[in-house]
């Protein structure tokens, strides 16, 4: 392989990696905090829709991130009254809130847009323009919001483990009864984990509209959402080997592209479907040494 | 701080008998903000989506159409939900049953054998292809516990990449370039003349029929429902774990797959990209909706059929987006969660001050 070439699928990796980790960090808070947030996948579609619009409609990029980010953490808010105030299945209303923020977003796609199969364009965020790189320019010329997914991940793991509030977390996704004998608020730290996580996950759907496609469609997210659960898993839990899974599938996602660049004698829609395959290949990897945060799945209610 | 306080105890029957009928009603004034954010007036939109269908003969008919794959896709949620297997994949198995359906159905040989022939081997094919597409996931849970949920969703997608790249590279239609298979050979007989109702839709309460009498009557279902109450007990039961969630997983599987079977048999006539507008991922609505009751899911089925005709009435009417059915039926399986808390508990007001 020659040099471009690697520099080429270095850089792709790390771009699709982005909203993949943003979504896997959040992710983490919440299932660290002992909360499955299957609502991932339809947050990061309204994540990228909604943002879209509001984008679209304020003709400001920003607006579109933020907006993005608020009506994430609304669905995770609405997570944490499912999950953890009313105590429901967490499986079964984690697809009930991804089914509900798909419908509401495909719903105002629907509304603006009509019958359009993709929302016109709008002027995306740009790469960044780094002088005196050289050959590697492509490679550290991304996106800002890749930038930041990155610095999440050193932030994600001293949050959680260098604080209080990540103490907190840890503690009522192991222990919940312990964390409430030692007064610690369980409901409301994880309300806040979960708000977080929503957050990310709406920020990381809008990296897809907002910086990569410039344009919002249907399939804009295509079971990335699935994935990142999947790469929480595998990284057990820890934001750095989460960045591992995230790079991994951005690897091979890259690849893929690369050889339907190519033109290899394979249909590309088979190849399409290689990253979701390699993340069940690490899923079995990861198999049995996955350490699941004790009390995930599990609602708590104080013995009175 | 003042509030409700949840207390142990089985709600009064007049509760639990409402609880459906309040759930909808919940369900529809949430969704009345929607509504007014699209401008559009909610009575009008409500009668369109629940009443006009089943005004005429025609439209309450084709709620029996829509009801067929979300019967199968419901109940092969409620065989694998029941016994504590979380398959969310009914999506992915559905295709692959449409798949094997379509292969099998436009062989040249199929054009010669007897058409009852032909449709009891699309019906085996399809729910083996159902299986087929289980199989990993079902496998990978005991052996290497790997939760069933994840793999379950990322086949779906796999899955759409399959049907897609099949559809586009070997069968594209040379006439008109369009993703399609051939057509196929035999078709699943109407059963309502006149309608859309098909074949599929007596497959769909035969398996109904089967599921409630396996899960009630049968030594297998037995051990497939002390799985589901709880994996410990079972064991000290002498029941085995692993190999009954694994029976599980595969025909719930292949129920799904003959969800696929239905729709290239008796709607399309062909494979296409989307035969499946979320049947697999409506089947967990119609499941929960049912209490993972075979009959009570059966009910359900009918009436998220109707919601999904009804959206397109309020579509073609109103010019409301016929994603409407999507957030109502997302609400409506949220709302009815909540309530079913309420058969387990009785709220009471409490009137000491207690700590958040």
């Amino acid at each position: 392989m020659d040099q471009t070439l690697i520099i080429g699928l270095l850089a792709a990796t790390l771009r699709i990696a982005t909203p993949i980790l943003l979504a896997g960090l959040g992710e983490t808070f919440a299932e660290r905090a002992g909360v499955l947030n299957l609502g991932i996948e339809g947050i990061m579609l309204m994540g990228a829709i909604l943002g879209f619009i509001a984008a679209y409609l304020s003709g400001s990029l920003w607006v579109g991130l933020i907006a993005a980010m608020v009506v994430g953490l609304l669905a995770g808010l609405l997570m944490g009254w499912l999950a953890v105030t009313l105590g429901l299945n967490q499986h079964v209303s984690g697809l009930g809130v991804t089914l509900l923020t798909s419908g509401l977003a495909l719903f105002f796609f629907r509304v603006l847009f009509k019958g359009a199969a993709s929302a016109p364009s709008i002027a995306p965020f740009q790469q960044l323009k780094l002088p005196g790189l050289g050959v590697v320019a492509p490679i550290l010329e991304q996106y800002w919001l890749t930038y930041f997914a990155f610095l999440l991940v050193p932030l994600a793991w001293w949050v959680l483990h260098r604080t209080t509030f990540g103490l907190w977390i840890r503690s009522v996704g192991e222990n919940p009864q312990a964390a409430d004998t030692a007064g610690v608020n369980v409901a409301g730290v994880r309300y806040a984990a979960l708000a977080i996580s929503g957050a990310l996950m709406g920020l990381g759907g809008s990296f897809l509209s907002l910086a990569q496609l410039g344009t919002a469609t249907f399939g804009i997210v295509a079971g990335r959402g699935w994935v990142a659960i999947a790469l929480v898993i595998f990284g057990n839990w820890q934001p750095g080997r989460v960045l591992l899974g995230a790079l991994l599938f951005g690897g091979v996602e890259a690849l893929q592209l690369r050889l339907r660049a190519v033109g290899v004698n394979v249909p590309y829609q088979l190849l399409l479907s290689l990253p979701y395959l390699a993340t069940i290949a690490a899923l079995a990897l990861a198999g049995r040494n996955a350490a699941y945060p004790a009390a995930l799945l599990k609602p708590y209610k104080r013995e009175e | 701080m003042l509030g409700w306080r949840l207390e142990k105890g089985s709600a009064p029957l007049w509760l639990r008998a409402l609880i459906p009928v309040i759930s909808i009603i919940v369900t529809f004034l949430l969704t009345t903000v929607l509504l007014a954010l699209a401008r559009a007036n909610p009575f009008a939109a409500f009668y369109a989506m629940l009443i006009e269908p089943l005004s005429a003969p025609v439209s309450a008919l084709e709620v029996l159409v829509k009801a067929t794959p979300l019967l199968l896709t419901g109940m092969a949620v409620v065989f694998a939900f029941q016994s504590g297997y979380y398959n969310v994949g009914a999506e992915g198995q559905l295709y692959a049953g449409a798949l094997a359906a379509a292969w099998i159905g436009q062989l040249p040989v199929a054009h010669l054998l007897p058409a009852p022939l032909v449709i009891a081997l699309m019906l085996a094919g399809g729910f083996a292809a159902g299986m087929l597409w289980a199989l990993v996931p079902a496998l990978l849970r005991p052996r290497l516990g790997v939760d069933e949920v994840v793999t379950t969703l990322l086949l779906n997608t796999v899955m759409l990449y399959l049907i897609n790249a099949i559809l586009n590279a070997y069968w594209l239609d040379p006439v008109t370039n369009w993703p399609q298979s051939p057509r196929i050979a035999v078709e699943y007989p109407v059963i309502v003349p006149g309608s859309r109702v098909h074949l599929g839709f007596v497959v769909g309460v035969a398996v109904m029929l089967s599921l409630w009498w396996i899960l009630t009557r049968t030594p297998l279902g037995l051990r497939l429902r002390a799985v589901g109450l709880g994996k410990d007990a079972a064991r000290f039961m002498g029941v085995n774990v692993a190999r009954t969630a694994l029976v599980a997983a595969l025909v719930s599987g292949g129920i799904a797959g003959l969800a696929g079977v239905g729709e290239v048999a008796g709607i399309h006539h062909r494979l296409l990209e989307d035969i499946s507008p979320g049947y697999g991922y409506s089947g967990i609505v119609v499941a929960t909706l049912g209490a993972l009751n075979p009959f009570g899911a059966g009910v359900a089925a009918l009436f998220i059929a109707l919601i999904e005709v009804g959206g397109q009435s309020v579509s073609r009417q109103l010019g409301i987006p016929s994603f409407l059915a999507d957030v109502v039926q997302a609400t409506l399986l949220l709302v009815t969660l909540a309530m079913l808390l309420l058969t387990r508990y009785r709220l009471r007001r409490t009137t000491e001050w207690i700590k958040p």
